[in-house]
């Protein structure tokens, strides 16, 4: 199958399921078109207030919220699982007397800290930072540990051979290698820190696409869920892609899944 | 044979007296067993070997003879359960910081360029990063990768990635070189290459040699000496034998010479009941 016909093929499920969608809503086939609408909105009525949202510049603030508390809580997220991971992986003893703890934390629905988060920090960015960490944190700190912890021993006995101290070990074996694997899950990191802050934003806030959200539910604006929910696929796919291209530049050395590695 | 430029380099170098006396490496006596000491798989023992200054040894054995914990022993990488390992008279406590290891897997950090790999061999030695790219790409260039400096291991063939960790173990300039079969996952003519280059690098700046392999022929056109080992467990050393062939040597032609199928049938015999008795033990011994 060629590129061409695959991007006809889902340009076509999405038109088709928005046909469907139009139809079902715009004409009274399993239900009053009043009511139909007032629980499913119409593709034209969500497209348009998605406009209208960029178009007055009104969304603007929102996604830039969503932004700032996403990258923070990534970076924060990302900075202690690296610290914390290379901290446990090198310290054996550390690792077994806080395995049970780190696993029940871990295991514990991230969202039931929400309200806590929201008495502790108030309803600003930072409880909603403080949920994506929590989610992210754990997410970094397994890859870490383990790519610490999965150090070729091969390339570690050579290194070792080369001459190599702790330190010099450090920055050119067990860094880069933790490196790789926290990388290999930067699509999953990043996405949680968004989760975080959205949700966070849902069950609090004054601001945000999560706000956004929640303030159109609350007043049963189903085409305001509907063109919400459409903005934030936008703004994940472009964090996405963003995030593809830092991962190509960072990881140039890693042989491409499909080519040979013949040079 | 006709004269060669290799071979006139050959005769310019000297031989560096390191401390007449001591051997660059001995093992006396060595044993390592692994697991607990009673009850344990005892891989080597009563291992007495040396290796003088300048002299390429090959150790030849059958599979899973410990030929490579005899290796790792000289590195220190590995501690014997029982005897000595002298580096230049001198007992090797920790890692032996005198030798450079050639290992037989892949062992080049995958997130550098040929030449970081092999600069970065330079930094325990505290040279500065533009001084040590510079030698790295000289060494490069020696080994015939002056083309391929900014390449990531990935994208480097098994003989070219074998090249570059040559390099990265010779810009070092070690007293003492270990390779633990290392040109085994290569096909026949890269190995020939590979071994020429081998011999024509160290026959500029002759180190002390231990080369492990089981390849007979290839110990033969390479070594000065040939350790032959008994089959494991508990394997040790049941013949050692002098190769009377003049250097310089080109590894395909010297296989031509009546006198290497002379070495080659003595040694053979020895190691043809060994090879036996490993594959008696079952296929599963490697």
């Amino acid at each position: 199958m060629n590129r061409l016909k695959l991007i006809l093929l889902q340009v076509a499920v999405g038109l088709g399921f928005l046909l469907l969608w139009h139809v079902l809503t715009a004409y009274p086939i399993l239900a009053p078109t009043r009511q139909t609408q007032f629980f499913f909105s119409t593709p034209l009525d969500v497209l348009t207030r998605v406009w209208k949202e960029f178009a007055s510049g009104e969304i603007w603030r929102h996604l830039w919220i969503t932004l700032v508390e996403t990258i923070l809580a990534f970076a924060f997220g990302a900075g202690g699982g690296i610290l914390f991971g290379f901290l446990f992986a090198r310290r054996e003893l550390l690792a077994a007397v806080f395995d049970p703890y780190i696993k029940a934390a871990n295991a514990l629905p991230r969202v039931v800290l929400a309200p806590i988060f929201a008495l502790w920090f108030g309803l600003g960015i930072w409880s909603k930072v403080a949920l994506g960490f929590t989610l992210v944190f754990f997410i970094v700190f397994f890859n870490v540990y383990q790519g610490v912890r999965e150090v070729s021993p091969v390339v570690l006995a050579n290194a070792r051979m080369l001459g190599m101290n702790e330190r010099q070990l450090l920055r050119h074996v067990y860094w880069p290698s933790a490196l790789t694997w926290m990388f290999s899950s930067l699509h999953t990191s990043v996405g949680f820190a968004l989760v975080g802050a959205v949700v966070g934003e849902y069950l609090g806030s004054s601001a945000g696409l999560g706000y956004k959200i929640h303030e159109a539910e609350s007043v049963f604006d189903v085409t305001g869920v509907f063109a919400g929910m459409v903005i934030l696929s936008i703004f994940v796919i472009l964090i996405d892609f963003v995030v593809t291209l830092i991962e190509r530049r960072l990881l140039v050395w890693r042989p491409a899944p499909s080519t040979n590695g013949q040079g | 044979m006709a004269p060669s430029a290799a071979h006139r380099r050959r005769e310019r170098s000297i031989l560096m007296p390191v401390s007449p006396n001591a051997p660059a490496v001995s093992l006396r006596s060595v044993a390592i067993t692994f697991g607990s000491k009673v009850g344990g798989y005892t891989a080597v023992q009563h291992i007495d070997l040396t290796a003088s200054p300048g002299e390429f040894i090959a150790i030849v054995g059958p599979t899973g003879c410990g030929k490579s914990t005899l290796l790792n022993a000289s590195a220190g990488l590995l501690k014997p359960s029982d005897g000595e390992v002298e580096i230049f008279g001198a007992p090797l406590h920790g890692l032996n910081g005198r030798a450079g290891y050639l290992f037989q897997q892949d062992a080049l950090m995958p997130w550098k360029t040929a030449l970081q790999n092999v600069a970065v061999a330079l930094e325990p030695k505290g040279v500065s990063r533009k001084e040590a790219e510079a030698k790295a790409r000289d060494w490069l260039r020696r080994v015939g990768l002056a083309a391929f400096v900014d390449r990531y291991p990935h994208m480097l063939s098994g003989g070219q990635r074998k090249r570059v960790a040559l390099a990265q173990m010779l810009i070092r300039d070690p007293e003492i070189l270990l390779m633990d079969e290392p040109f085994g996952p290569l096909d026949a003519q890269t190995r020939q290459i590979m071994g020429n280059l081998l011999l024509d690098l160290w026959a500029a700046n002759r180190k002390a040699v231990l080369f492990v392999t089981h390849d007979l022929e290839e110990a033969i056109a390479l070594a000065d000496r040939v350790v032959v080992m008994s089959a494991g467990p508990a394997a040790g050393i049941i013949g050692e034998f002098p190769v009377p062939l003049s250097r310089p040597r080109d590894i395909a032609e010297v296989r031509l010479e009546p006198a290497f199928h002379h070495i080659h049938k003595e040694i053979w015999t020895s190691l043809r009941t060994e090879v036996q008795k490993a594959y008696a033990q079952g296929e599963g011994a490697s």
